[in-house]
């Protein structure tokens, strides 16, 4: 199970993107297929390489990995800001042309985003942040609007902190009050990029708690980009590992954890040395030292880095 | 701020922005003397029309009674044809003389009618008959040496 | 460094150059094509009117009055010269409306609303919140660049047109309340030589070009910046340069047309 394999992508239909699914419908029809893509920003750098994901709808799946394995850019692949080199981005049964706008507004309308540090509007108020997508999008009356905006700040507790500014809120509460402004329009996706980074041990609790209720509640379809390990196993329903722009495993949070591939576990339990090494490429020691003329004096032991740092 | 403070605070702006406009253009520049109300087109031909430039004031005793409009070649006669636009409120008797005159010794020039004795007065379209040139400064250098080498000349012969 | 880098140092400099002439080219026209949109939804443009005008008239006015004031000092010692002082009206107003409005206006422009929208929309894109908008279905050049835009065309002349204004007034403060000028004198030669459509028309239009060219700068410069605070620094300072630049280039090419033709 946790073998390299790419799934495939389930039942392509070729109508053009339909119309608000009934919330709550469960099909097993994956609602994001990334199919074969490979990436990179310029020529020389390629990012993902060939890799092929399926998220499942009604269902979180976590992407993880380390930091500059792509995590970002399969985010902004799905959002539509880049086109794969190769390969395809299928959404609900329809790949993603980059260059057709119509498409992408209609794509953007049902997926909502939380960015790493919430990306609020600093020049507006909590309410008016998330209000903007409403008043942007739809033409419904102040009034509605004023009753929506509450209930999605009651939802992630903020109710109370409407008339605050942004600069006088705090780091976990920028992003819950960014959760709020990301579901406004109820979306059928919800993406996170990073939620947990950052946080103290409440916040990350909070931001957890928040995540695992509203896409149960709502049935939408969570994706998770992080690389805290264990928030992500105790919400996530699936989850993908990413090293150097390929899959090397993905599965339930238990066959995960269970899992007897090397990368993999020292991902997961936070191994400082293993297939991704401590020591960035040098040369040999000795030669570093200037020793290669007399006997080669023993190499030091690699000190166990902090749970976390890697050599990147 | 408010929604109304703003937009309270850009119309004031843009008002006051307006407000220096107009007083540039009123005050500082010549856009009052500019509007004078209902005009009639006359032409005159002259031999020279010299310095004088669109827009240059009609002068009679002075006063200004109209405006240069354009200025032009007659391509039979070679004369220079000067339409210029006059208030209605004064009419000239068809025989008015037109001359180019100077401002000052060395300063813009404007075209200075003198009115004459007929009873019918210039209507639209009309062409002024009489006029008087620029004066070129180099014709008047050269005529007075020539009159000074003349009378030179001429006390010689005595 | 031999010969051989220094060419082609100065050969990508070039290129490079060009690039950003021509990718600012076609930045311009984008927001030109935003530009309808963002006229839908006024109170943006309001907005940043107030953001760009409102808060520089006080240094434009103050501007204005003193370098109507010196304008009015320095003229005087020259024209005196010449037994030409009744003039200082004429000499102080065709240099304002023609030349110091709008070229001064723009660089104080540059200075003060070039160099804060820089930043903005640099620390926006650095904050993501462009981003965030576009996942948001919503054009960011439509909702936060062209409104600036619209913002600065329209603020500039009106700017400009103080700035002149409130000189003059300066200049009468010093030419006649304190040296002593014949007010008489001072603005009738003043309404007699300053066209409205030659001298305050053309004045007027050269300020809407220096619009243009100053906000579309910030603008470029704020959102291809750096996503970090060295690379909005260098954003800012490279807005004031180009700015400042390009309008006394700008003025000279719209001088030589407008003003050198003989009436």
């Amino acid at each position: 199970m946790s073998s390299a394999g790419s799934p495939s992508c389930s039942d392509q239909r070729t109508q053009p993107i339909a119309p608000r699914r009934v919330p709550n419908a469960v099909t097993s029809d994956d609602l994001i297929c990334i199919d074969r893509v490979t990436f990179g920003y310029d020529a020389g750098r390629t990012i993902l390489d060939d890799v092929s994901l399926a998220f499942r709808r009604g269902r979180i799946t976590a992407i993880m990995g380390g930091s500059g394995c792509g995590k970002t850019t399969l985010l902004r692949l799905i959002g539509g800001v880049h086109a794969p080199n190769k390969g395809r981005v299928v959404f609900d049964g329809d790949e993603i042309d980059t260059r057709n706008r119509e498409q992408l507004f209609r794509l953007r309308r049902r997926l909502g985003m939380l960015f790493q540090f919430g990306a609020l509007f600093t020049d507006l108020t909590v309410f008016e942040n998330v209000a903007f997508p409403l008043r942007e999008h739809t033409r419904l009356p102040e009034s509605m609007i004023r009753d929506i905006v509450l209930l999605k700040l009651n939802a992630v507790g903020l109710r109370g902190a409407a008339q605050l500014r942004i600069a006088e809120v705090s780091g976990g509460m920028a992003r819950r009050v960014a959760l709020a402004r990301a579901i406004a329009l109820d979306p059928e996706l919800i993406m996170y990029d990073e939620p947990f980074a950052g946080l103290d041990p409440i916040s990350m609790g909070v931001a957890a708690n928040l995540i695992r209720r509203l896409n149960d509640a709502t049935g939408a379809t969570s994706l998770i980009v992080s690389h805290d390990v264990k928030e992500c196993f105790l919400i996530s329903d699936y989850a993908y590992l990413i090293s150097s722009g390929r899959v090397v495993g993905h599965g339930t949070p238990a066959e995960l954890t269970a899992t007897d591939d090397p990368e993999v576990r020292q991902f997961i339990r936070g191994e400082p040395d293993g297939p991704v090494p401590f020591h960035y490429p040098a040369p040999p020691l000795a030669e570093g030292f200037g020793l290669q003329a007399r006997r080669a004096a023993p190499s030091a032991e690699p000190r166990s880095a902090q749970r976390g740092e890697r050599d990147r | 701020m408010t929604r109304r403070n703003i937009e309270t605070l850009v119309g004031v702006f843009v008002l006051m922005g307006f407000v220096a406009i107009g007083y540039l253009a009123l005050k500082a520049a010549n856009l009052a003397a500019m509007t004078i109300g209902e005009t009639y087109a006359v032409a005159a031909h002259f031999d020279n029309v010299g310095g004088l430039k669109p827009r240059a004031p009609v002068k009679s005793a002075g006063v200004t009674v109209g405006r240069v409009t354009s200025i032009s070649l007659d391509g039979k006669t070679f004369q220079g044809v000067v339409t210029m636009e006059l208030e209605k409120r004064f009419a000239f008797p068809k025989d008015t003389s037109a001359a180019i005159l100077t401002a000052g010794l060395l300063g813009d020039q404007y075209v200075g009618l003198n009115p004459g004795a007929d009873e019918a007065n210039l209507a639209a379209g009309d062409t002024i008959r009489m006029t008087q040139s620029a004066v070129v400064l180099e014709n008047l250098i050269g005529q007075l040496l020539y009159s000074r080498a003349a009378e030179g000349g001429g006390d010689a012969k005595k | 460094m031999n010969p051989h880098d220094l060419l082609a140092g100065l050969g990508r400099w070039a290129l490079g150059f060009l690039f950003r002439l021509g990718h600012g080219a076609f930045f311009l026209v984008e927001l030109l094509r935003n530009t309808p949109a963002s006229l839908r939804r006024f109170y943006l443009v309001v907005a940043q009117i107030h953001a760009i005008g409102n808060y520089s008239v006080v240094i434009i006015a103050a501007s204005g009055l003193a370098v109507g004031f010196v304008l009015a000092l320095q003229g005087y010692y020259t024209l005196s010269r010449y037994g030409a002082a009744e003039s200082l009206g004429l000499l102080v107003a065709l240099s304002l409306v023609r030349e110091l409005g709008p070229v001064v206006t723009a660089l104080l422009f540059a200075g003060r609303a070039g160099t804060s929208l820089t930043a903005e929309i640099g620390l926006m894109k650095a904050g993501e919140q462009l981003a965030a908008m576009e996942m948001m279905a919503i054009d960011p050049k439509q909702r936060v660049l062209a409104p600036r835009l619209l913002g600065g065309i329209i603020a500039m002349p009106l700017l400009a047109a103080m700035f002149s204004a409130v000189g003059i007034f300066g200049g009468y403060v010093v030419g006649v309340l304190m040296i002593g000028i014949d007010p008489g004198q001072f603005w009738s030669q003043m309404q007699a030589g300053v066209d409205v459509w030659d001298d305050v028309g053309n004045g007027i239009f050269k300020s809407l070009v220096f619009g243009v060219a100053c906000t579309v700068v910030a603008l470029y410069q704020g959102y291809e910046a750096e996503a970090t605070p060295e690379g909005v620094a260098k954003a800012t300072t490279r807005t004031v340069v180009i700015s400042s630049l390009a309008v006394l280039l700008l003025d000279f090419v719209l001088t030589a047309v407008m003003f050198s033709a003989p009436r």
